[in-house]
């Protein structure tokens, strides 16, 4: 092995380490759900290459409003999914899509979009 | 004693009234507190005798065109100069406050025709509009004293919502196509560049280093128009900590292209370093191309996974002719409120659902129910929007509007079973989740094995190549579009032959379905009685007997009397005129036709009139009743001349379906209330081997386990009026006869049509989805399972094969595009009707 083929090596391997970490273990932003006057916890998203914020706290039994704002035209996000509440909506870009459900469980439900590669959770306490 | 309320112009009772005030030394009564604290804001007012003439006449004739104003008006009045408000009025508690509103918005200038309608609080306005606005109808409302309610917001319509995705999705596809063309265009021009190479005599002729530059001005139009979006898209799940499709693109092409670059501008570094300053844009170029291909034939099939639920939603009508008055006016579909009186001509749609008030027609409601013959409607029958009047002309009254309409809850049902997930997916969607960064990190390994092992001169460029065919054949999307896919195209399918699907997993649950327990009454058995048989003693002539006791039956509003009216009209009886029509209760009718007496009624009617049977009937009445069938004893002139025998009647359809369902490998069960011999008659008429008979409604959830307790999974088909437990015991229900919303809770399929077809329908679709599913997720796995280990170059050592990625990013265009034209094979799915 010569000099070029061990850097190359090491600086792969530390790649691959990266990517995992980076995709996989790195912490995600947390935040919670604001309760309006009425009563409904109101959150706005913004859609572009991922939902941020991606992991959306809220407390059960009280109606939850999500507000997506579709921020880009590329079609992975275009579509939206709660599977555990049986919503499917399509996000038309640079718009906001309402999306109301209510939590009446506590866990964690993941959303996703159409083709579950992006994706969020909603953690219901 | 009755005094009038002055303020509204209704009777009151002076002595009992609660709402009193005094006023010139007179007392005055008020039917509410609201026309007692009007009174007395300004009595002055009220006891003017000309107003309260005038408003008592308004509360008699609360219509339209009575108003002085409007009156006053010229008579013939352009339509197109004149515009149409609705007002939601806040505040009204009886009718008369109704005259007071429209009093006020007649006297409005401009207003032509004014309209209050107290049950549905709302004000139809006819005005000028360069005279009268919104606004100022507003204040005329306010000004009599009560609030007009902001509109609702605009509730856009499903449809509407449909229409501006779809156009949308038209404009996104245009800007895709045209990035395509761009991207084909530019690719063919640097394929044909670089072939150049291919011939020594012609690349020693020309500099090589200004072909590249050439190259690099063309490939890079093709990077920064059409494959934009890849980058922008994987630079954004990047920040977000997520990775797609557009990950993989963007990296094995951004790859390649910088390589070339460095390649083009420093061509001596990579001399130096023993290394062939080697070029890749046409890669580059041809990926983005063929990615771009296969993507717009993805874009062409998604649109048409969901085309059933669209041309569902499209059916929707948008204006019903609404009676006001004497007048027939044309409301926006968003105007007309329950209540409302809507006329149907020939050929016209249904608006919305409501009850037929008047004449009757025939309906084709194919569209909501599958159902290809017209049904017929009569008086008091219920009429569904968007269904079409074939032959009559009708009045409805509506009863239900927007959301609520049969046509917005099979559309939404729809909706949300195509966003449901199937277990089935499970197991694709553990996959994608990891899938992106698993393939990266397959790249990275990859380049560095061929890095390592390959030779020194080549081993560059190898794993470079190599590294960007796994990244480019690498498709998450054929897994992602496997299950959901054709979750969409079925549940639409079966929406078209009226089968409603709740939710993925009621589909899948369906294919694993064993055994069907049909309830039978209303499933099997049409649930309402019918007649089956007519006797009549000798020398009394058919016709005139049926004739007769058509023309009683026609009286009484008994389930029973209804089966005869059937009948006869069946064997086309003249009607005949009665007299003295009596409904004797729990025992039957009588009446006299043709100046004789008629009795119809059980055995006790006739024994209690001293009528004695031939004895020819009275053996035919035992022979009945033997069979389980009720009979109604027809007396004429105090003589028994006739039976009738009435049982609740297997459909027609029952027989062939349920030999379907066994040729299917299913076992068919039936339960009853019936005793045995009665089911076991049934059973045998439509090929049941075994049935549960005697089973008291309480008991059917339980006749359920019990067959779920011998390893069977259990459909259950009820029609669902007392059997939403039974259905939701059952593995899977299956709801009957557009269903009661109680059923479609507990059901996991809905049958709008009352049949059993729709049962073979159900299971079938079921099958079939499932195993385009299957299709499907088997290929997306296979092809990823084998597509990566190639294009890393497995076979290289062995055979000396390696993936080109061009050959790559053809593989996986196709790949996404061949799952969802499988799924789309479901869309030649036809219902069991249609296949006889």
């Amino acid at each position: 092995m010569d000099t070029s083929e061990i850097i190359v090596t090491l600086a792969g391997l530390g790649l691959i380490a990266f990517v995992l970490w980076y995709f996989f273990f790195s912490t995600r932003q947390v935040v919670s759900a604001v309760s309006s006057s009425t009563g409904v916890q109101e959150v706005d998203v913004t859609v572009k290459g991922g939902y941020s914020p991606d992991v959306i706290e809220v407390e059960k039994g009280k109606p939850v409003q999500l507000h997506f704002y579709r921020d880009e035209e590329a079609s992975c996000s275009e579509e939206i999914l709660f599977p555990d509440f049986g919503i499917r909506r399509e996000l038309p870009a640079y718009q906001t899509t309402l999306i109301e459900l209510l939590p009446q469980q506590e866990g964690r439900f993941e959303f996703t979009c159409g083709m579950g590669m992006l994706r969020g959770s909603l953690l219901v306490k | 004693m009755n005094q009038q309320d002055v303020v509204c112009g209704m009777m009151v009772d002076a002595a009992s009234a609660t709402h009193r005030s005094h006023f010139d030394t007179k007392e005055y009564v008020f039917c509410s507190a609201n026309c007692q604290r009007k009174f007395e804001a300004d009595p002055a007012q009220y006891v003017h005798p000309e107003l309260v003439e005038a408003t008592g006449a308004m509360a008699a004739t609360n219509r339209l065109g009575q108003s002085g104003t409007a009156v006053a008006l010229p008579p013939v009045q352009t339509p197109a100069a004149t515009a149409l408000a609705t007002l939601d009025i806040e505040g009204m508690t009886c009718a008369s406050c109704a005259s007071f509103v429209e009093k006020s918005l007649s006297r409005t200038p401009g207003v032509h025709k004014a309209l209050v309608n107290y049950a549905t609080e709302r004000a139809t306005v006819e005005y000028l509009p360069g005279q009268a606005s919104p606004e100022t109808l507003k204040e005329a409302v306010i000004k009599a004293g009560y609030g007009v309610a902001a509109p609702a917001a605009p509730d856009t319509s499903a449809a509407d919502r449909q229409a501006e995705l779809d156009e949308q999705k038209a404009v996104a596809y245009q800007k895709l196509k045209r990035r395509l063309w761009v991207a084909v265009a530019l690719a063919a021009v640097v394929m044909v560049l670089s072939m150049v190479m291919l011939w020594p005599a012609l690349a020693a002729r020309i500099n090589m280093q200004g072909l590249n530059y050439v190259l690099l001005a063309l490939a890079l139009p093709v990077l920064l128009y059409s494959g934009r979006e890849f980058y922008t898209s994987a630079w954004n799940a990047f920040k977000h900590r997520a990775a797609n499709m557009d990950t993989l693109i963007a990296v094995g092409t951004g790859a390649a292209f910088l390589y070339s670059v460095a390649a083009t501008v420093a061509p001596h570094f990579f001399m130096q370093h023993g290394l062939m300053p080697e070029v890749y844009y046409d890669t580059t170029a041809t990926i983005i191309a063929l990615i771009l291909v296969g993507k717009v034939l993805e874009q062409r099939a998604k649109t048409q996974t969901s085309a059933a639920i669209k041309s569902l939603m499209s059916l929707q009508a948008k204006t019903a002719r609404v009676v006001h008055g004497e007048q027939e006016i044309d409301l926006p579909i968003e105007q007309v409120r329950p209540g409302d009186v809507v006329v149907v001509r020939p050929g016209e749609k249904v608006a919305t659902d409501g009850v037929v008030v008047l004449g009757h027609s025939a309906v084709d409601e194919a569209m909501l129910t599958g159902e290809s013959l017209p049904v017929e409607k009569k008086e008091g029958d219920t009429v569904f929007g968007a269904t079409l009047n074939k032959t009559g002309s009708f009045r409805f009254r509506v009863t239900k509007v927007g959301a609520e309409t049969m046509l917005s809850q099979i559309v939404k049902l729809v909706e949300d079973a195509q966003g449901s997930r199937a277990p089935i997916q499970r197991l694709a969607d553990k996959v994608s989740a990891i899938f992106v960064p698993t393939v990266v990190c397959i790249a990275i390994l990859t380049f560095l094995l061929w890095f390592d092992l390959a030779p020194e001169a080549t081993r560059f460029p190898l794993a470079l190549v190599n590294f960007v065919a796994v990244l480019i054949i690498a498709c998450p999307c054929a897994l992602g579009l496997a299950t959901p896919t054709a979750i969409m195209v079925s549940t639409g399918k079966g929406a078209e032959n009226g089968v409603l699907i709740r939710n993925a997993e009621a589909l899948e649950k369906a294919h694993q379905v064993t055994t069907i327990l049909l309830d039978k009454t209303g499933t099997i058995t049409r649930g309402e009685p019918a007649v089956t048989d007519f006797t009549v003693a000798a020398g009394h002539e058919a016709g005139q007997v049926l004739q007769a006791v058509a023309a009683v039956e026609r009286q009484s509003e008994h389930p029973l009397a209804e089966a005869v009216v059937r009948y006869a009209e069946a064997q086309q009886a003249p009607r005949v005129s009665v007299e003295g029509f009596r409904a004797v209760e729990g025992r039957g009718a009588t009446a006299t036709v043709g100046g004789e007496q008629v009795v119809i009624g059980n055995q006790r009617l006739l024994a209690e009139a001293g009528i004695e049977l031939p004895t020819e009937l009275s053996a035919k009445a035992t022979e009945l009743l033997g069979q389980a069938k009720t009979v109604l004893y027809v007396a004429i002139g105090s003589q028994g001349v006739a039976l009738i025998g009435v049982a609740d009647t297997v459909r027609e359809t029952s027989a062939a379906a349920i030999r379907r369902l066994q040729a299917m490998g299913l076992e068919v069960v039936m339960m009853t209330g019936d005793n045995p011999q009665t089911a076991e008659k049934i059973a045998q008429q439509v090929g049941i081997k075994r049935y549960f008979a005697e089973v008291l409604p309480q008991d059917k959830a339980s006749k359920v386990q019990e067959l779920q307790a011998e390893g069977r999974v259990v459909a259950m088909v009820g029609d669902g009026i007392n059997d939403a437990p039974a259905l939701a015991q059952a593995d899977i229900g299956l709801a009957m006869g557009g269903g009661t919303d109680v059923a479609m809770e507990a059901a996991g399929i809905t049958l709008m049509r009352s049949d059993l077809q729709g049962v073979v329908t159900a299971i079938d679709l079921s099958k079939q989805t499932i195993q385009t599913i299957r299709q499907n997720l088997f290929f997306a796995f296979i092809y990823n399972v084998l597509g990566i280990p190639i294009a890393a170059g497995v076979l290289y050592p062995l055979l000396g094969i390696s993936l080109s990625p061009m050959l790559a990013a053809g593989a996986m265009a196709l790949s996404s595009v061949s799952v969802l034209t499988n799924s789309l094979r479901l869309r030649s799915f036809t219902g069991a009707t249609s296949q006889g």
